[in-house]
């Protein structure tokens, strides 16, 4: 595709249309992005490593944490679904190999099918992982947060499976007092209800003898500690509320940066694959209308590619540093 | 344009006959990469988790050597740095490790500095 510049001048440095190591100006500058970015990603990851050091012994056990398959309620699958993603983005990475080599060919009806393939796994992959943060902000089981915003889950004593807040909390006869705008000098809104109040969850964790707290302290076989049921019972007393499911603030699956990083990487991540699809979309609709075959080569879908696998690229490693290690 | 693919991998174990069918050899091979990661992450073999490598887990090392190992396959056959000029391979590959590798050794220490701190300090932290 030496389609650049072609006006005798070759032999000129100066005359324009020169490929340094072998790259057309577009790719070059593509490289130059993609570099620039995983710069970026990089400093993200370390970040995330710089926290997850600093925290070592408290930090969150990432498959205890996604442990939810669609459509499959009530059934641990600790990242399967994660591993699904990986491989639909992997696999839409192929079709997009697939449609620069078409491209090469110079195939118009190969690279608007493989394209059209690309963008659908690109959807597949954005809406998983909608799919991912709406369960995570839900939560789960529910728990307490103390003061120093440690977090306390609940076990049951038998079985060491987590128990869940609805099923040991009492319900009181207590009024929650709505404040209300007028009533306040500096009124910022109520803040998050939650399904119970400290008060009921406390309570009802007294009357059944049959739990235990959970504490965000690694022992040595990599497992949260379970406090007794003395120790339990003296630790309820530092928790100041109860936090369901997990945002910016606080975390109910641990420590609250781990809920901070996870929205950020793989939001940050997550808006790259939505700009890649809209991109492909705008690169189809222009196979479709014969541009590249007019302009005598396909280098343009070979630059969204170069794009597209760099998303791809990412999420390897995002897989890897937030879901495995 | 390069329109020359080198078509062997593994160091020319493995030869395709054409640029399609070795996409579709190295999808196979990244899955199965996966599939391991995946298996082990959910096994988790106490041989692995119990034994450590400068500090970590070697279940970790493992995770983290798969991954760049897919990352080489990702970057040199889908983003066809194979094909390319050793010179642009190069610059594009050893400018961010090299910049990689000096942010994380950094942080990292300093990451491991700061729980030392934590933990030996007179003040708690759980409360």
């Amino acid at each position: 595709m030496d389609a650049t510049v072609t006006t005798g001048t070759e032999d000129s440095v100066w005359g324009g249309g020169n490929r340094p190591l072998g790259a057309s100006y577009g790719k070059m500058m593509m490289w130059f992005f993609i570099i620039s970015d995983a710069l970026t990603f990089s400093g993200f990851l370390v970040a995330y490593g710089f926290s997850r050091f600093k925290f070592i012994e408290t930090w969150p056990i990432a498959d205890e944490v996604f442990t939810h398959f669609p459509f499959m309620h009530g059934v641990e699958a600790p990242m399967y679904y994660v591993a699904f993603m990986t491989f639909v983005l992997i696999m839409s990475s192929v079709t997009m190999v697939l449609a620069v080599d078409a491209g090469h060919k110079m195939k118009q009806n190969k690279v608007i099918l493989y394209m059209f393939l690309t963008v659908i796994g690109g959807l597949i992959f954005v809406g998983s992982q909608a799919w991912e943060w709406a369960t995570f902000i839900k939560g789960d089981h529910g728990a307490l947060e103390t003061k120093s915003g440690r977090i306390l889950q609940f076990v049951d004593a038998e079985t060491g499976k987590r128990v869940a807040l609805a099923d040991f909390a009492h319900t009181l006869p207590e009024e929650r007092v709505r404040q209300m705008k007028n009533e306040g000098i500096w009124f910022e809104g109520e803040g998050y209800k939650t399904s119970f109040s400290l008060n009921e969850v406390v309570e009802g964790f007294k009357a059944t003898p049959n739990i235990l707290i959970r504490t965000e302290q690694l022992d040595e076989e990599g497992e949260k500690t379970v406090l007794d049921r003395a120790q339990s019972l003296a630790k309820i007393n530092n928790a100041v509320q109860v936090v369901e499911g997990a945002n910016l603030i606080h975390n109910e699956y641990g420590n609250r940066l781990f809920a901070d990083f996870f929205f950020f990487i793989t939001g940050f991540h997550g808006f790259h694959v939505f700009s890649g699809v809209v991109i492909n979309i705008i690169i189809f609709f222009n196979v479709i209308l014969g541009t590249y075959e007019r302009r005598g080569h396909y280098e343009m879908v070979e630059k969204v590619g170069l794009y597209w696998h760099f998303v791809d690229l990412v999420w390897v490693f995002v897989f890897t540093f937030f879901y495995l290690v | 344009m390069a329109h020359e693919h080198k078509l062997e991998i593994f160091r020319g174990l493995l030869k395709f006959k054409s640029n399609t069918q070795k996409i579709w050899g190295v999808l196979i091979f990244l899955t199965i990469v996966t599939t391991v990661e995946v298996a082990l992450g959910i096994v988790k073999p106490r041989a692995l988790t119990h034994s450590h490598l400068l500090g970590m887990k070697l279940l970790n090392w493992i995770f983290i050597v798969l991954t760049l190992v897919k990352a080489y396959y990702i970057a040199w056959d889908f983003m066809h740095l194979r094909d390319e000029k050793t010179s642009l391979r190069r610059v594009i590959v050893w400018t961010p490790i090299f910049l990689i590798c000096y942010l994380i050794f950094i942080l990292l220490f300093e990451a491991d500095y700061i729980y030392n701190v934590y933990k030996d300090g007179f003040v708690t932290w759980d409360f």
